[in-house]
């Protein structure tokens, strides 16, 4: 949290260096809005000190009026982006945690993916919601959610999500960019993490790709945010015990990229689900129906990992990490499949 | 603030056309043209007249469910309004959004919206736009009495007073929240006095004169547009219809609805307009008529048109 980034200078041309997921997220924001004066970041405390997880450091020095800081009310913040985004603006608003998404519920949900339908296409709505989740951080019971499933459900809105530095970078600049509304999800427990990160225009994402984040032939773990980066590692455990597994991030709930994963699959047979949340209701569960009404064949049956149904999240700390799945969980299921 | 004899005429022919197509709407309904539920102004016209004849043109509104009267005085056709109900491609909406959603983008009419509150932040969105882009366009939202307990009413008014944004809040009292008389839900009377808490003018208003809600808008928009921040203005209005389709409104004391017809809008800026010699009252009778043939002829224009197809709503979910 001690993180304190330099007004970030946007490069000439592409840039390939390490960065965290922090100032990657610092970066993408910094790109886009340099790129384009429409863009502007609103939300709690966001021009406070680079704001609650420090992603912000430098902009409202560099974009002066175009960090601003908003009263403790949800709803109407992201109702008001709407009001901008139709008048010619391309607001990104900030959700401190993604515990506190709900109360924007009906912006979110009633509003933002049905303007454009019911208006018979009138106007495209450049919304982009970036929400901070996710569990680790002791954070307790309603500061720990990931919330990245809550919102898949909704044809007219897009859903992202960064596992990775280069992710959070390349996903969240396709976000801003994008003329349709995007929430897009960040992991807190992420930000310190290290990357490889490639910074420039070619970088930003295609919407509704996924990435290979590790390639492997015997098994294809599918993770998002935090789980991503916990796969990514139980990878490199089976590595040693003579298991190649393929990591992939998917980056878009919706759409998603069910060809990337299709195509995994058929090479290696096995699928490993990793998400922070329950089964019900989770992307991880739509995939996987999703390919067994294609008829997808395994070699064994896919396994999601995710949190348990019927807890919720500890604030005590080995109870949190009891909970949430590491990478020897990850692991384990792999074995299970493999 | 006195408006021309010109203006104030025609005020009172658009109202007069709110009224007579309203009363279509309820006709074309009782045929099977019109489905669903809709939710009639008739009573209320003065509000949507006064205020929006006092808007400019890049000046910018949100709506609600009870929205066809503003939606026609912003200059949407009456044949794509009529059309929309019908759920055919030459509507306000091509037809996808009925009744609820009588949007025109083109004209700054930024959406009609189906849930209370929804509007107020959106408005709020599009002044706060103009402000950051140098314009000085302001926004109206209306929105009903029963909006009033919901918290995006009181989130918009904090943070367009906070900003200093161009915003004409206009509740459009008209004293039951859906079937609930307003004191069941509301410890006060005025709702204008809510504004005292957010540090903004607050105002109460004839809701049945036109010319007493044209002047207070204008004042209000004056002041928005002037970057001297928002406004709340409580008209004081009557439905003369149930909520919705389905409400016989049972629930208003007898007489009530006798007393308000008393006042109706088109009869007083009818009086005041035959006392003042500019308009008698055989050409008001006259107007009626003609718009009444008018109100005719452009529904069963309307209702020639086609529905849309699946393949075409299909690109109205996303714009990429």
């Amino acid at each position: 949290m001690s993180t304190q980034l330099e007004p970030s200078p946007s490069p000439a041309a592409d840039e390939t260096t390490e960065m965290t997921y922090r100032e990657a997220v610092n970066a993408a924001l910094a790109d886009e809005m340099a790129a384009d004066e429409r863009v502007y970041l609103l939300g709690e405390d966001v021009a406070n000190d680079g704001g609650v997880f420090k992603t912000n450091h430098g902009l409202p020095e560099r974009f002066p009026g175009r960090v601003k800081n908003t009263p403790i009310c949800e709803n109407t913040f992201i109702g008001l982006a709407i009001g901008m985004s139709i008048t010619g603006l391309r607001p990104v608003v900030e959700i401190m945690f993604s515990d506190f998404l709900p109360t924007a519920g009906d912006a979110i949900i009633e509003e933002l993916p049905k303007f454009r339908f019911m208006t018979g296409g009138q106007c495209a709505l450049p919304v982009t919601i970036r929400s901070m989740g996710g569990a680790t951080g002791r954070f307790g019971t309603q500061h720990s959610a990931t919330g990245e499933s809550w919102f898949i459900a909704f044809p007219g809105l897009l859903v992202a999500s960064a596992g990775t530095p280069a992710g959070a970078y390349s996903v969240l600049r396709a976000a801003i960019q994008h003329p349709d509304p995007v929430l897009f999800f960040e992991h807190k427990g992420l930000y310190g993490r290290k990357g490889i990160v490639t910074r420039g225009d070619r970088a930003v994402a295609e919407i509704g790709k996924g990435a290979v984040v590790r390639e492997g032939a015997d098994v294809t773990i599918v993770a998002t945010l935090l789980m991503a980066d916990r796969a990514t590692k139980a990878a490199e455990l089976l590595a040693g015990e003579g298991i190649e597994a393929e990591v992939i991030d998917p980056r878009w709930l919706r759409p998603f990229d069910l060809d990337l994963v299709r195509a995994s699959v058929a090479r290696t047979g096995r699928l490993v689900v990793a998400e922070e949340q329950v089964h019900a209701g989770g992307w991880g569960a739509t995939l996987v129906s999703r390919l067994a009404q294609e008829g997808v064949a395994y070699a064994s049956p896919p396994r999601v990992v995710g949190l348990a149904d019927d807890l919720l999240i500890p604030y005590s700390p080995p109870l949190e990490d009891a909970i949430v799945p590491d990478a020897e969980t990850i692991a384990a299921a792999v074995r299970a499949v493999a | 603030m006195t408006s021309d004899v010109p203006e104030r005429i025609e005020w009172y022919r658009r109202m007069l056309e709110i009224r007579l197509f309203e009363e279509k709407v309820q006709e074309l309904f009782m045929e099977g043209l019109i489905q669903g539920t809709t939710h009639l102004c008739q009573g209320q016209e003065a509000v949507a007249v006064g205020a929006i004849s006092a808007l400019r043109d890049d000046d910018y509104l949100t709506i609600t469910y009870r929205g066809h009267g503003h939606a026609l005085m912003r200059g949407v056709s009456m044949e794509a309004c009529f059309a929309e109900l019908m759920g055919r491609t030459t509507g306000c909406c091509k037809g996808v959004g009925g009744s609820m959603h009588f949007t025109d983008v083109q004209r700054g009419l930024l959406g009609a919206f189906a849930i209370v509150g929804a509007g107020l932040p959106v408005a709020l969105g599009a002044a706060y736009s103009a402000k950051l882009q140098g314009l000085d366009r302001v926004a109206l939202t209306f929105f009903g009495d029963g909006a009033t307990n919901i918290g995006t009413f009181h989130e918009a008014l904090n943070l367009a007073s906070v900003w200093d944004v161009g915003v004409v809040f206009i509740v459009e009292n008209n004293l039951y929240g859906e079937y609930t008389p307003l004191r069941d839900t509301t410890p006060i009377d005025d709702l204008a006095e809510r504004s005292k808490a957010y540090a903004m003018p607050g105002v109460v208003v004839d809701g049945q004169d036109v010319d007493a809600v044209h002047a207070a808008v204008a004042a209000a928009v004056a002041r928005g547009r002037a970057g001297e921040g928002p406004s709340l203005l409580e008209m004081k209005t009557y439905r003369y219809r149930g909520h919705s389709r389905t409400d016989p409104a049972k629930y208003r004391p007898e007489g009530e609805l006798a007393r308000w017809q008393e006042r109706d809008p088109i009869l007083l800026l009818g009086g005041k307009l035959a006392a003042e010699g500019v308009l008698s009252e055989a050409d008001q009778a006259a107007a009626r008529e003609e718009i009444r043939q008018l109100v005719d002829e452009t529904a069963d224009t309307a209702k020639q048109a086609p529905f849309p197809t699946i393949e075409e709503i299909r690109s109205y979910v996303y714009s990429a």
